[in-house]
């Protein structure tokens, strides 16, 4: 019966003759055009006839459930509800003046609370700053699980597609990417999901002497950016995969890595920082000055102590095309391992990247200024939300300073009348105070407009940083 | 974030939830979802944790006593029927509800219950009355430092003595909707799907 497993036999080697055509061609195709910096126009086409497939199955679905009268669970990218943007002060009067109370001299009233009320349960409903740290909800569904809503619609035609597309997602380029990033790794270069890649500005990179700044959504941020310039990174030393990669690095080019017990002395920071700088010969510094991932949909607090060294700052918008694959990496959600995996079967990391012209710092702008005014920049051109909340409010709690603000605000609008008290005091006096971070309670109420909620966390800043510093960088 | 939300919230409990609150499908469907985003420990209940990690509801100088709100007395966590019973309070009132039949069981966000929520948020001990400690407390918490004590007593007992029509030196419900009537509409707020 030697002959009934004979064309078993052979077909098992078909198979496997196939597979490795396709795949030693194809690495072929993505390979020698990325070495020799020429684009074939594959990946145009492939990004089209994707998009088209997701349009034609987020239909299915929408007839789908009309058909069995339900709902579609439809993501709301603008927030549930539509907040004004006035000041506390201004609410209160607003509040008051519904009621049509003739009384028009700051004073208290009960139904103040209403305000702090509504505005609590309107963050309850929705807030600006949790939904920053989770992967952005799609307008169509792109045929991977980890991004549908609606399991209950999908017809079987649209399984036998996602069923399909799991096959090519995991059959093919899963493999063909884990084996060009396993090469990749063996020669320091990591070549992974990157498909699409759209630069522009290019007369404004990055030189020699100044320090690139730009939104934190992925490690894979690094990679694209080195793929377009050397850079020298600054970073904390990590343990296992990514720690070989950093010391290998620094074979070959100057890299800032810290220990983790430096990153606490800001001084020390500033000064390897200057000093790099310094140095014409060294590349430019790539920082991140978020200090960790955001989903990509926003802008978070940068981080002032790359904004005081006084060099040229270049700023670069990132912006991933969600549509192909998520590219943030949910760090308290998945490790290294799990997100390079998820990255290597999503169909495409599609990005683009701005490089904007140079910012330095100017006349009398201190670091802050600075830095919200690079941040303002980089969320115009990438299209991003600015927001003034610090990203570290993905693991750690609010300051308390806030809700101090938020005291002293309405403070002043049921007290108003202290304010003319304190406008007799010299200008110089009130100056001193706050450089020397006044710890002092009875300060008066400075003569300030008061700003919206979200807007506080600029002030506090500054005032937090005098405070609180153990090494109080004071400016000469 | 709420990757499921939708599967596991079954028909007929949103039915449930459409009659007790009054709000639509898809405000509800939208509204587990924010639960559930909340939810970190993923057991379907939130605890008061999970709201404090709202930074907008921690700066809020009332925050604290606006999540006591959300839970039952004595218990420290809140499921989605309960979240939803308590922000039902903050949907605006359509013109339908206006005139309803007195004999059927009072709506979550009549002006009645709006403004019994706003008072609960004085009253702690629920004794029905605001007591001038009370007030201050409250006060107390929306100032912070930067008010003297003196000065807020005498607020306090000014906002007293304009409500106070009993003498009893306290705000009762009653006399706390002649002076927040006018006003409680504020609260209401509108999800927009």
């Amino acid at each position: 019966m030697g002959w009934f497993l004979l064309p078993f036999d052979n077909l098992l080697c078909i198979v496997l003759g196939i597979s490795f055509t396709v795949g030693f061609s194809s690495l072929l195709v993505i390979v020698v055009p990325a070495v020799l910096g020429v684009s074939i126009g594959i990946r145009r086409l492939y990004m089209k006839s994707l998009l088209k497939v997701f349009e034609w199955a987020t239909v299915r679905m929408e007839r789908g459930a009309k058909e069995k009268n339900q709902h579609l669970y439809k993501p709301y990218s603008n927030g549930i509800i539509a907040k004004e943007l006035s000041s506390l002060e201004q609410e209160i009067q607003e509040l008051r003046a519904s009621g049509t109370t003739l009384s028009s001299e700051p004073e208290f009233e009960m139904a103040d609370i209403m305000y702090f009320c509504r505005r609590g349960v309107e963050s309850i409903v929705d807030d600006e700053v949790t939904k920053r740290f989770s992967a952005q909800e799609l307008e169509s569904w792109n045929l991977l699980t980890r991004s549908n809503f609606n399991a209950r619609h999908i017809s079987l035609r649209l399984s036998v597609l996602w069923g399909l597309g799991l096959f090519i997602r995991y059959g093919f380029l899963l493999p063909l990417r884990v084996t060009l990033a396993a090469s990749g790794i063996g020669l320091l270069v990591v070549l992974t999901t990157i498909v699409g890649f759209i630069p522009s500005g290019c007369e404004n990179k990055p030189k020699n002497g100044g320090i690139c700044v730009a939104n934190h959504t992925t490690p894979i941020d690094v990679i694209i950016l080195a793929n377009d310039g050397c850079y020298s990174m600054v970073g904390q030393i990590h343990g296992g995969l990514i720690g070989v990669v950093q010391r290998a690095m620094v074979k070959s080019s100057p890299h800032i890595w810290f220990e983790r017990s430096e990153v606490k002395d800001r001084h020390l920071v500033a000064e390897r920082l200057s000093n790099h700088v310094a140095d014409k010969t060294k590349h430019p510094i790539l920082i991140f000055p978020e200090g960790t991932c955001i989903n990509n949909t926003s802008v978070m607090m940068f981080k002032k102590g790359s904004f005081e060294i006084g060099c040229t700052v270049y700023p670069v918008a990132i912006k991933y095309d969600p549509r192909f694959g998520d590219a943030f990496w949910n760090s308290s959600k998945f490790g290294m391992v799990n997100y390079l995996l998820r990255m290597m079967s999503s169909w495409a990391i599609v990005c683009s990247v701005w490089y904007l012209p140079p910012m330095s710092r100017e006349e009398g702008e201190d670091a802050v200024q600075f830095a919200n005014r690079v941040k303002a920049a980089i969320a115009t051109q990438g299209g991003l939300v600015d927001l003034l909340w610090d990203g570290g409010l993905k693991r750690g709690k609010v300051k308390n300073t806030f809700k101090e603000e938020q005291q002293k605000l309405y403070s002043k609008v049921l007290v108003g009348d202290q304010e003319d008290q304190g406008e007799d005091r010299p200008q110089e006096d009130e100056e001193e105070e706050l450089e020397e971070g006044d710890q002092n309670e009875d300060r008066p109420l400075e003569d300030y407009t008061p700003r919206p909620l979200e807007d506080c966390s600029l002030r506090l800043q500054e005032e937090e940083e005098e405070r609180g510093s153990e090494t109080p960088m004071k400016d000469q | 974030m709420g990757s499921r939300a939708s599967t596991l919230l079954r028909e007929e409990e949103i039915e449930e939830i459409k009659k007790e609150t009054g709000f639509s499908h898809s405000q509800i469907t939208r509204l587990y979802s924010r639960f559930t985003s909340l939810d970190k420990g993923e057991n379907g209940t939130l605890s008061r944790e999970d709201f404090q990690r709202i930074p907008e509801l921690a700066i809020n100088p009332l925050g604290d006593r606006i999540i006591n709100a959300f839970f039952p007395e004595g218990e420290d966590q809140v499921n989605f029927r309960g979240f939803m019973r308590t922000l039902a309070h903050f949907r605006p009132i359509e013109d339908n509800e206006k005139n309803k039949d007195p004999i059927a069981s009072e709506p979550l966000n009549s002006r009645s219950n709006k403004l019994l929520f706003a008072f609960r948020l004085y009253d702690l001990d629920r004794d029905d009355k605001i007591s001038r400690d009370e007030l201050l407390q409250v006060l107390r918490m929306m100032v912070g430092v930067n008010i003297s004590d003196e000065q807020l007593g005498s607020i306090a007992d000014r906002t007293i003595q304009e409500a106070d029509q009993n003498g009893d030196n306290s705000i009762s419900f009653n006399e706390f909707i002649k002076v927040g009537n006018v006003y409680i509409l504020y609260i209401d707020i509108d999800i927009d799907i």
